[in-house]
């Protein structure tokens, strides 16, 4: 029976032949994370097994990210029980302030995902690490605590559906806008319990960074996870960072998918969810005047080092709106260092912004930039429910970073390719 | 095992966020959780919910976040079910692996309106509306599920398979 790659890399972790969509099985995990929000369920959780050491110490990964740093006392006391669990377990990948940095954006980054590997996290984005080629997704406390004991996990193996990409982006247009024109044609539970497989010649154009940002919102669309083909990005990407073998899976040429959607990446225009769901997208021909009073660049969607060069590129030698509160968060400490060292830290701050620590905070309502009432952010984080980044009458749209630097210098929802680059 | 109470009734795309706001999520004790249950969707919410009461919501109920805290605080607030139309990938998981019953039917979620008395019978699937008099057989759980809803969660179930 032919396969899709999701199902494939599902059979060889479950050390059979082959999958059907619907079964059930039991598959041996490569790595299991948790932050500082799951983990605490999780170590409670994994107490009632009475046992003193997790499956292996290498494949669980603990990141204080959501709260960090610590935002209030009871916010430290979490981090407390992350931070001694993973010394009681002697966990090799707990990663402290200095180390941290946003969890999907750190792992790949410090080689700890592979191509083909099977991993799930207690954060739903974990469905980001399918740009390299693994079958990664998001699962609550008890599963990790169960597969921090047990090295295992229970699936139900998902059909697929399939975008197939031609063309390449316009200037000004990213991972981010593809993602998100995705959510608006198949809406917020369009892809439901299935795999989003990415195809066809318009992959190779797309960066490693787009991709990531690409999968990372899967779950935005209900979908299980979204995986990439391993190709040449994919590969130079895996050789710069993991030092372990990929392991490249293809879906059969005569997989079965549920639906093909084609794609023309070269008709996609700059694009943006209104509240309060991400699939109610606008493209940037369609937004009227939307006035804001804050911007947010960063996050384990758009917070890499390829955003913050968009972002600085239309920053640069300009100043944002004084009405507006320009924050951005560098998702790791090397990419922060990194975009020391190119100047972009130095461009962001001459033209009005902060530039801050690593940090879910913002994007999720925890800290560091939290909306009043009758607030409206862009953002280029994933969410934009009622209340996400504060109070229940706030607002969040969602952007990609080009268009959120735009904004942030006129004050209103803007078209990048409108801005006059110095 | 079996559910009886009031509904209260939500519409799509009800978020984990609206269930238990992430500004809560500084700690993991239940009962605090679960007094700020549905906050940002129905302020009323906690204050009105009685043990044993249902939630009856249409598609793709708990969406977002991965947060155990969201059925973990509906839980707590005393929900015995919740019926939707469809649930979000992840929260079916985690309220399975909990303990907390949740059934797709969406033709019960048609037929039942705010403040109906619903009641569930788990091992058939059986939802009736008290109200109105009309039954709805709800899809049942794979076996596999069932043995795991038996032994009251994923945990339990482990354990139990490592005992034996």
């Amino acid at each position: 029976m032919s396969m899709t790659m999701s199902q494939k890399i599902l059979a060889a972790h479950a050390q059979v032949d082959e999958v059907r969509p619907g079964q059930l099985i039991m598959a041996d995990l490569d790595l299991v994370l948790g932050n500082d929000i799951t983990s605490p369920v999780a170590i409670k959780e994994f107490a009632k097994f009475g046992i003193d050491s997790v499956f292996d110490k290498s494949k669980v990964a603990l990141v204080p990210d959501h709260f960090t740093p610590n935002k209030d006392i009871k916010a430290a006391h979490q981090c407390k029980m992350l931070r001694e669990f993973a010394t009681d377990m002697e966990i090799e990948n707990y990663f402290e302030i200095g180390q941290m940095g946003i969890e999907h954006a750190l792992l790949p980054e410090q080689g700890l995902v592979d191509a083909g590997d099977l991993i799930i996290g207690a954060d739903s984005h974990t469905c980001t690490y399918g740009a390299l080629g693994a079958f990664s997704t998001g699962v609550g406390s008890t599963d990790m605590a169960a597969a921090m004991a047990t090295g295992k996990a229970w699936f139900k193996v998902p059909s697929a559906l399939r975008f197939n990409l031609t063309g390449k982006f316009s200037p000004w247009v990213s991972g981010k806008d593809l993602i998100l024109h995705i959510i608006g044609m198949i809406g917020v539970d369009g892809a439901l319990y299935k795999s989003m497989e990415f195809t066809g010649v318009g992959v190779a154009s797309l960066t490693i960074d787009d991709r990531f940002t690409v999968c990372n919102m899967a779950i935005e669309a209900g979908a299980k996870n979204g995986i990439f083909p391993v190709d040449e990005v994919a590969l130079a990407y895996l050789a710069d960072h993991c030092k372990r073998k990929p392991v490249v899976f293809q879906a059969d040429a005569d997989a079965e998918y549920d639906h093909t959607y084609e794609i023309d990446l070269s008709k996609l225009r700059p694009t943006v969810s209104f509240p309060h769901l991400p699939d109610n997208t606008r493209t940037i021909d369609e937004i009227g005047e939307v006035k804001i009073d804050q911007v947010v660049i960063g996050s384990c969607t758009n917070g890499r080092i390829s955003d913050l060069r968009v972002a600085a590129k239309i920053l640069d030698g300009k100043k944002v709106d004084p009405r507006v509160r320009t924050i951005v968060f560098p998702a790791t400490q090397e990419i922060y260092l990194q975009a020391m060292d190119e100047g972009l830290l130095r461009i962001f701050v001459k033209a009005g912004a902060v530039v801050s620590t690593p940090t879910c905070g913002p994007c999720l309502g925890g800290h560091m930039g939290i909306l009043a009432e009758g607030e409206r952010a862009v953002a280029t984080t994933n969410r934009n429910f009622v209340g996400r980044m504060g109070h229940v009458e706030s607002e969040v749209y969602l952007a990609s970073p080009a268009v959120a630097a735009a904004s942030a210098l006129t004050g209103y929802i803007s078209n990048p390719e409108t801005i006059e680059e110095n | 095992m079996n559910a009886k109470g009031k509904a209260f009734r939500y519409g799509d795309n009800v978020d984990t966020d609206v269930i238990i706001p992430a500004r809560y999520l500084n700690t993991s004790d239940a009962k605090e959780l679960a007094s700020h249950c549905m906050e940002d969707i129905d302020g009323t919410f906690v204050k009105n919910v009685q043990q044993g009461d249902l939630i009856v919501a249409e598609r793709n109920f708990g969406c977002g976040s991965s947060r155990e805290h969201a059925p973990l605080a509906i839980k707590t607030a005393g929900v015995s079910c919740v019926i939707a139309a469809s649930f979000a990938r992840i929260f079916y998981r985690n309220s399975i692996n909990i303990g907390l019953p949740i059934l797709e039917c969406p033709e019960a979620v048609q037929g039942i309106d705010s403040g109906d008395i619903v009641s569930v019978e788990f091992s058939t699937g059986t939802i009736t509306n008290e109200t109105t008099g009309k039954s709805w057989a709800a899809e049942p759980f794979p076996p596999f599920i069932q043995e795991m809803i038996a032994a009251d969660g994923l945990i339990n179930y482990l354990r139990k398979g490592v005992k034996a």
